[in-house]
């Protein structure tokens, strides 16, 4: 599975939240859905803030974990396209327009 | 694993129980429709038994302390409560993850902006066939299907996630395709297609209901192919039918292990139809805490875990998987709620449910519904 677009700017959707739970970590909350979210998993959507893009996500993680970007953008996209197929994260496109495909 | 401080206790010591992460509120039994499905009990509680705000804004508290990640309020149709948005308003304030679970009728648009905005998280959103000709015969009430379009739209309108939920059956079940197409028209990130059980009220109309094993092998591929097409666009859940299945489902995911109930009156019960097992009996969140109730409470130890399963359970290398399947479909079926759920192909008891299947589909197909009452 291959990165997102730099400019993709991913966000969780109405009735999906992310909370820490003091018994279980990290959780997602959605529709009939409980996911018990890894560290790796906890810290990508961490950044996820509905105004960040996919290049600022991984830039951000890339320093925070001192790792290279582009394992990050693969292990990230891959993660996040996930949550998308669920329904669980909305992928706002980049601004469409005049620019090329 | 941060384990709570243990506490001086008299009895011999059991491990504590997992928190559980799911709680139904059944708020009410008073409902508009009369589904021959009905999971409600066939004697539904009285208006004047309900919990009241104050109550149930207690329990939700509790529930939270007790773990409970997801609250499902449902009933009975929970808009028939008049205080329906303050007890969202309280489930939300506990930190909840606050579900409704609805027919639609008896919301208004006003009334749904008002739950959106105090903060509740999803609806799902039932409907008994993809039109109104079915629905309406199934529902047992004229004009519903039209309102729950309606409500659908109010719902997406505000943003809120929606679920459609299915009920599956013999009358609805070769118009699956249709159930789908309306899934994405109302623009539902969810849709639940849920083969019906037969526990209560479908038992009484299990001849009208039992879907016949060509409709539940087209169903089941049907669902692999939509879900397949409408990957990112739709998410699928399905509960097949178990009559014809080789292995139970996991139901409730455990006995007392993840969710609990909680019905109009503060009865607290492992499952829904849980009071169909002779010999239990449910404390009420009127006299006990729930924590306590979910700990130690006789009902909810009975089948926990694995240590109370005959074989073939107690060897099946699938015990942690299944759990041994439906307590109260075993009840129904061989008379012993701790036999394995005879929906399992090495229950002895397999062969009498294949034939409680096999009967019912043979009768007529347009026998009429015995209607769930209004209460």
């Amino acid at each position: 599975m291959s990165a997102l677009d730099a400019e993709a700017v991913p966000r969780l959707p109405r009735g999906v939240r992310l909370r820490e739970d003091p018994n279980r970590g990290w959780i997602l909350l959605g529709p009939e859905r409980v996911l018990k979210l890894d560290a790796i998993a906890a810290a990508i959507l961490s950044e996820v803030d509905g105004d960040r893009s996919f290049s600022a996500i991984v830039d951000r993680l890339a320093k925070r974990y001192a790792a290279p970007a582009p394992r990050i953008a693969a292990d990230a996209g891959a993660m996040l396209r996930g949550l998308a197929e669920k329904r669980l994260l909305e992928i706002e496109p980049p601004e469409s327009g005049e620019g090329p495909p | 694993m941060n384990a709570p401080t243990p506490e001086f206790r008299g009895a011999p010591s059991r491990p504590e129980p997992p928190s559980p992460t799911a709680m139904l509120a059944e708020l009410t039994h008073r409902c508009p429709l009369s589904c021959p499905y009905c999971s409600n009990p066939l004697e539904l509680a009285r208006k004047n038994q309900e919990l009241s705000t104050a109550e149930w804004a207690d329990v939700f508290a509790q529930a939270a302390r007790l773990g409970v990640l997801q609250i499902h309020l449902s009933g009975g149709e929970p808009a028939a409560r008049a205080d329906l948005v303050e007890i969202v308003d309280a489930a939300v304030k506990a930190g909840l993850y606050t579900n409704l679970i609805t027919s639609g009728v008896g919301l208004t648009d006003k009334r749904l902006k008002a739950l959106a905005e105090i903060g509740l998280d999803h609806v799902q959103l039932s409907i008994q066939g993809p039109t109104a000709a079915i629905a309406d015969a199934v529902g047992g009430y004229r004009g519903g299907f039209e309102k729950k379009m309606e409500v659908a739209r109010w719902i997406t309108d505000e943003g809120l996630p929606l679920t459609v939920n299915a009920v599956m059956h013999r009358r609805n079940f070769d118009r699956l395709d249709d159930v789908f197409t309306l899934a994405l028209r109302l623009g539902a990130r969810r849709l639940e297609v849920a083969t019906v059980q037969f526990h209560g009220w479908a038992a009484k109309n299990r001849a009208a209901l039992m879907p016949t094993r060509e409709q539940v092998e087209r169903a089941t591929a049907q669902v692999a192919e939509a879900r397949k097409r409408l990957k990112g666009q739709l998410v699928i859940d399905y509960v097949p039918a178990d009559y014809y299945a080789r292995f139970p489902k996991p139901c409730m995911g455990g006995w007392g292990r993840v969710g609990l109930v909680v019905t109009p009156a503060g009865k607290v019960m492992p499952c829904h139809a849980a009071d169909s097992i002779a010999g239990l009996s449910f404390p009420s969140v009127k006299q006990q805490g729930l924590a306590e109730i979910w700990r130690d409470a006789p009902a909810f130890t009975a089948y926990r875990g694995t240590d109370w399963m005959p074989d073939p359970c107690r060897s099946c290398e699938r015990r942690e998987i299944d759990w041994g399947g439906c307590r109260c479909q075993a009840m129904a079926v061989t008379g012993n709620a701790a036999a394995t759920d005879p929906a399992c192909a090495k229950s002895p008891h397999h062969g009498a449910l294949r034939a409680l299947a096999e009967d019912a589909t043979a009768a007529d197909p347009d026998a009429a519904f015995v209607p769930r009452p209004n209460a």
